[in-house]
């Protein structure tokens, strides 16, 4: 007993030769069908190449058009000659040109008398088959398609619409159910046999023959009919991408395929030498009694694909840069954003870097240049902290940093003073977390020694600033984590706040409180402000007598221990 | 009427880039007046030979490790456009077997540097054929292309349906002043020049040319950091299955029909790019800067050049801390500067 192959050839025929030679030498019988569209002169050279097989055979030409009746009818006439011709197979197994066997055959054989009645098929019902080109499923069965899919898309979209709307249905012969699955299969003389002399086949046929892709349903559906026992999976290791196109194999691939264990592999590029001289010429490692595991390449093609649908979170390059809202993450990684923070404590930055084991940089967007932690005028991944540089895209360098510092938490700061453009962006981040104390930029205006008609008009306009910005944050279209308190509510309770803030970034307990600033005079400060003619709203309500730094301390103490 | 998604233009807008498309056409046409043949064997492109186009001037300490770069990554054919050149190079390149060459000594800037010739010989020997429009320190670096040749990719490319593929140019630096380690015949410039910007780069969209606007690297960030709209494209589209209609405008950052340049996904997903490593800064840099400066024979008044000539005098150092130093095209994948996108 043996194995017969049915090969379908279109291109790349000198390849299709060697393996067609390969299985031929080791006493396995093949029938070649080569498309009709092949010129004749690439014809000859084939049969020549093969010529002194005795158990190779040619078969009558179809022509072969994707998604076309003429693959079926090719396999049909070479399926016949095989069963005719060499009566010592007992499995017939249908491949490509571009097929390559990746285990010996003797591997093969012996699975197969371990398994000498069952039928291996790819075959599932049409609900359950979501792969589909075109998303058509059950309809293959049930419209006509006289256009070409590939040469006239319109038009073939246009007729299956055309079909659904009027409600037109092909009745389904009586008997059969729909069922999909690769073409490539492996049947038993039995079954195969029984389907291609089946009395009622010149009706079946009729019916498949304006079915769409019939190479993926005709075997599927009818096998059902005559096989005593069906395996619904393909002995060809085959996998797809999202355009329905089959993925190739190359050199690099050569140890995955040897780990596959699988029987059959396709599609390997006709160029592929290494591969093809391995596993044609080479001494393939028997694995007798393993079982194919495709794991390893089902990965590798699923990641591949995934890639080219959703590709890498937050990054922005030449072949990928997403329209807005379809940027499945605007930025690479979480990040927290303090807005009035180093303000209002004492060495924030080095005391929050040292407290969550994060990267905390200045005010990113300061006017004069980015402040990167540590001073640095450029950062990793040789960011500019050239203000020019930064602000002619602010987007891409807040991108650009956030990409580029993967696997590190990235904090800034940020406030009126700094230039504003990012507000919409980072507000609508989902990866930022922006706490804002409002009002706390004024605490630097009131520790300075600036002329008071100064601090008054540079409060009126970081004041009218910050508005804005809160109404942008606090905007329909917010997505980032935003907590917002006026510098009176902060001052309430600052070490518990903290905490909540804190709490998202690491999970480290605060053992370490950082130092308020000296406000003694704060409310006197704002009433004079007030008094002077500019009303400061954003700090919330403090009266003249109140001594904030005092109180917050004192409540501060209890959180301390934690 | 049908238009590629997101890329929506009136019936008006439709005519106007198409009789873009035929000037640019007719200008080729109009400046080959200017072009002598030295040695043409376009006879030996076959059927299905990958092309490689580029005009030179006085590079012929490049052309060997060119040469052989591009050999060796499986370029079938060479189409070179000479412009007046003084060291050898017509001499060396018409001595090639692979090489077609012509010369000229019109202006490369009424020439749209260079593009009128090359887009001549595009329509005229490149239709129906893959083929790569690069200048002589430009080097391709695509997915796989350590164990896959080009002809790997051209035919993926086929088989999905894709007309052109995109990759960034990479600018390339040495450690140290640029001057300091002399380029050899023959040597890999990236021996000198290994080290590149990993994560500087701005991008934009250009609406109306379907295209993006990539800028950034360390020229922006040393000589531009001022001016930082005239910093240079660094998008690019240097590999195309050509056809007659076709164009390149504004070297090989953009072309028309514009369909051919959305090389990028707008939802989220990665197409496949490579990149062009640009081994500008090497030692030869310097004596090109102020060549080309007295020529005046660049983009906007040579703008870029005189930003180069200024910084030069001071014996620049493009490397900072923060500069990464190439080793393979996989580096560049995780870096996110190129994508192997479903090529697996």
């Amino acid at each position: 007993m043996t194995i017969g192959f049915v090969m379908l050839c279109h291109t790349a025929l000198h390849r299709a030769a060697e393996t067609a030679r390969h299985w031929a030498e080791r006493d396995c019988p093949v029938v070649i069908h080569v498309d009709k569209r092949v010129d004749r002169a690439s014809y000859d050279g084939l049969v020549a190449r093969l010529a002194g097989l005795g158990n190779v055979r040619f078969a009558g030409r179809y022509g072969c058009e994707w998604g076309t009746w003429g693959i079926v009818a090719a396999t049909q006439a070479a399926s016949i000659i095989m069963l005719r011709d060499f009566p010592d197979v007992r499995h017939v197994f249908l491949v490509s040109g571009s097929c390559l066997p990746l285990r010996p055959v003797a591997d093969l054989k012996e699975y197969l008398a371990s398994r000498p009645h069952v039928d291996f098929i790819e075959s599932v019902t049409t609900q359950d088959a979501g792969w589909t080109v075109g998303g058509l499923n059950l309809e293959r069965f049930t419209l006509r398609f006289p256009f070409s899919w590939r040469k006239n898309r319109w038009l073939f979209d246009r007729y299956v619409k055309l079909q659904r709307h009027v409600g037109y249905k092909r009745q389904v012969p009586a008997g059969l159910v729909p069922h999909l699955g690769s073409q490539w299969w492996c049947l038993t003389r039995a079954t195969l046999s029984a389907i291609l002399d089946s009395p009622n086949r010149a009706e079946i046929d009729r019916y498949f023959k304006r079915v769409w892709i019939p190479d993926e349903s005709y075997f599927q559906t009818l096998v059902w009919q005559y096989s005593a026992a069906v395996e619904s999976r393909s002995l060809t290791l085959s996998k797809f991408d999202y355009q329905g196109k089959p993925h190739i194999f190359y050199d690099d691939h050569l140890q995955l395929l040897r780990r596959s264990d699988c029987f059959v592999a396709r599609k390997i590029w006709p160029q592929a030498d290494k591969i093809y001289q391995t596993f044609l010429h080479g001494d393939a490692i028997s694995h007798a009694s393993a079982e194919p595991s495709p794991g390893k390449v089902d990965r590798l093609f699923s990641k591949a694909v995934e890639r080219r649908v959703k590709g890498r979170q937050g990054l922005y390059m030449q072949s990928r840069m997403p329209r807005e809202n379809y940027e499945h993450g605007r930025t690479a990684a979480p990040y927290s954003v303090f807005e009035g923070f180093a303000e209002l404590f004492e060495n924030y930055e080095a005391w929050l870097s040292k407290v969550t084991g994060t990267r905390v940089h200045g005010h990113l967007y300061a006017p004069a240049r980015a402040e990167f932690a540590g001073g640095e005028t450029v950062f990793i991944g040789a960011l500019s902290d050239n203000a020019a540089l930064r602000d002619y895209q602010p987007k891409c360098f807040l991108t650009n940093l956030i990409w580029n510092t993967r696997g590190e938490r990235q904090c800034f700061q940020f406030g009126p003073a700094d230039r504003q453009d990012i507000s919409w962006f980072m507000t609508t981040d989902p990866n930022a977390q922006i706490s804002v104390i409002s009002g706390a930029w004024i605490i630097p205006l009131f520790r300075s020694n600036r002329n008071f008609g100064d601090i008054r008009r540079e409060s009126a306009r970081l004041q009218k600033i910050e508005a804005d910005h809160l109404n942008i944050l606090r905007s329909q279209w917010t997505k980032a984590r935003v907590r917002i308190w006026t510098l009176a509510e902060f001052l309430e309770n600052p070490m518990e706040l903290l905490q909540g803030i804190l709490d998202e970034i690491s999970q480290r307990a605060l053992t370490e409180a950082p130092r308020l600033v000296d406000l003694k005079g704060f409310g006197q400060f704002l009433q004079n402000l007030r008094n002077a003619g500019m009303k400061p709203v954003l700090m919330g309500d403090f009266s003249t007598s109140d001594d904030p730094y005092q109180a917050a301390s004192r409540r501060s103490r209890p959180y301390l221990v934690k | 009427m049908r238009s590629e998604r997101g890329l929506e233009l009136g019936i008006i807008g439709a005519i106007r880039l198409r009789a873009r498309r035929r000037r640019a056409h007719l200008s080729a046409f109009l400046h080959w007046r200017d072009v002598k043949v030295v040695t043409d064997r376009t006879h030996k492109i076959k059927r299905a030979s990958i092309l490689a186009l580029s005009t030179v001037r006085n590079e012929r300490i490049r052309l060997p490790y060119f040469l052989r770069y591009y050999r060796d990554m499986g370029i079938d054919h060479f189409l070179f456009v000479d412009n007046d050149s003084e060291d050898g190079t017509r001499e060396y390149l018409a001595a090639q077997p692979d090489v077609s060459i012509w010369t000229t000594k019109a202006s490369y800037k009424e020439a749209a540097f260079g593009v009128h010739w090359l887009t001549h010989l595009q329509r005229r020997y490149c239709h129906g054929h893959w083929c790569l429009t690069v200048d002589v320190d430009e080097f391709l670096v695509y997915p796989f292309c350590e164990t896959r040749p080009l002809r790997a990719l051209t035919d993926w490319l086929d088989s999905s349906g894709v007309r052109s593929f995109p990759a960034m140019l990479l600018d390339m630096y040495p450690k140290g002043a640029i001057q300091g380690r002399p380029y050899v015949e023959g040597q890999n410039p990236f021996d000198i020049a290994q080290w590149f910007d990993s994560g500087n780069y701005t991008i934009q969209r250009n609406d109306w040319n379907g295209n993006l606007w990539i800028q950034g690297g360390p020229r922006a960030r040393t000589f531009f950091a001022d001016n930082t709209y005239a910093a240079p494209a660094l998008n690019k589209i240097p590999l195309v299955l050509w056809d007659r209609s076709y164009a390149y405008v504004s070297s090989t950052h953009m072309l028309l029909p514009r369909g051919l340049n959305l090389v990028f996904d707008d939802r989220g997903g990665e197409k496949a790019s490579g990149c062009l490593l640009h081994a500008k800064f090497l030692d030869t840099f310097a004596h090109k800067a102020s060549e080309e400066m007295t020529r005046a024979q660049h983009y906007a008044e040579s703008q870029e050049y005189i930003a180069y000539q200024n910084a030069l005098a001071n014996q620049p150092d493009l490397w900072c801390k923060f500069s990464e130093k190439y080793i393979n095209w996989r580096q560049l994948e995780i870096l996110g500067l190129m994508s192997k996108g479903n090529w697996a």
